[in-house]
């Protein structure tokens, strides 16, 4: 296979994720993680509870506060954060670069 | 496993914090060092690859889910240092606007994701390159064992600061975090070597840990 340009694979590779955070994960298993199932399980669950800090974040657990369709609210928090990320990540590499001495 | 607020002590934390913030400025040098015109894009579109990926909770067993990590698959593409910096970026990002992991355990959080998953588990990709056959099954064999090693070494490290801050006993923490994470790691290991597999077969100098220098023509040979 010839190689792509970086180009093309960066912006396929952002098309991907876009893909992947507005139309899958919606979809994804609302099961609790496996440090939240052992946390339940043993024990220490409402340790965390305790704190509010986690009410200060604009888009709490993927979720659009006052949002009735909850599917839509996690593809479109999906979709803010991997343009966010992808803005931030290049940003940075960017500002590092830009410092060579 | 991502550590929410109040599970780990403020001790914990300070320490996990100093770590990460000293290892953090190490990783903007050599980063800064090693940075090119394709390494720039290319930063960017995995860290927003793996925001994306971590949002994909699967099951695994008892009511449990899991999901992708993303360190190892930073690391053998950018090498440990970017990795380390793209983990502390996605989980910045995922803590400040999703609350997903604690604002006060965002320095634990980088310590078992960026630093362990990326960094260290990246030193164990390189071991295991060197044991394995030095062809593309050799090394995507390597990508897998070291990509499950992160989950399972990531959560294990997770396990110990629950016990040093007196939250769960080592005893009983310890093999709980490890067994569900080896279910979540067989998930990691079969993303991130398709993904490494897939790119291998499309951009292969975009692999940066793949170069076999002792073999000579090989690695031409792939693209």
């Amino acid at each position: 296979m010839k190689d792509v340009n970086i180009r093309v694979f960066v912006l396929v590779g952002l098309l991907v994720s876009l893909l992947i955070a507005i139309f899958v994960s919606p979809f994804a298993s609302s099961y609790p993680d496996g440090l939240e199932k052992i946390a339940e399980i043993k024990g220490f669950l409402e340790k965390g509870e305790e704190w509010v800090l986690w009410k200060l974040s604009l888009m709490p657990d993927y979720s659009i506060p006052g949002s009735k369709n909850e599917k839509i609210a996690t593809g479109l928090s999906g979709f803010v954060g991997t343009i966010i990320v992808f803005g931030v990540g290049y940003g940075v590499a960017m500002l590092i670069r830009s410092k060579r001495s | 496993m991502h550590v929410p607020d109040g599970f780990v002590s403020g001790g914990v934390n300070a320490i996990t914090y100093i770590i990460s913030a000293g290892i953090s400025v190490f990783a903007v040098r050599e980063a800064n060092k090693k940075l090119g015109d394709k390494q720039v894009p290319l930063l960017g579109v995995v860290a927003a690859f793996i925001f994306a990926a971590q949002m994909l909770n699967f099951p695994v067993a008892g009511g449990t889910s899991g999901h992708f990590l993303g360190a190892l698959l930073a690391a053998s593409l950018l090498g440990p240092w970017m990795s380390c910096l793209i983990m502390t970026v996605v989980l910045t990002i995922q803590c400040l606007l999703f609350a997903d992991g604690g604002l006060t355990a965002l320095g634990t959080n980088i310590f078992n994701m960026g630093i362990i998953g990326g960094v260290l588990c990246y030193y164990i990709l390189v071991a295991l390159k060197s044991i394995f056959p030095k062809n593309k099954s050799g090394y995507l064999v390597s990508v897998a064992i070291s990509s499950l090693m992160s989950v399972v070494l990531g959560a294990s490290a997770c396990a110990v600061e629950l016990a040093i801050s007196g939250t769960s006993p080592l005893g009983i923490v310890l093999p709980a975090m490890a067994s569900v994470h080896v279910l979540i790691g067989i998930g990691e290991a079969i993303i991130t070597t398709a993904v490494v597999g897939l790119i291998l077969n499309t951009r292969p100098d975009l692999v940066g840990t793949y170069s076999y220098q002792d073999a000579g023509t090989f690695n031409t040979m792939e693209a």
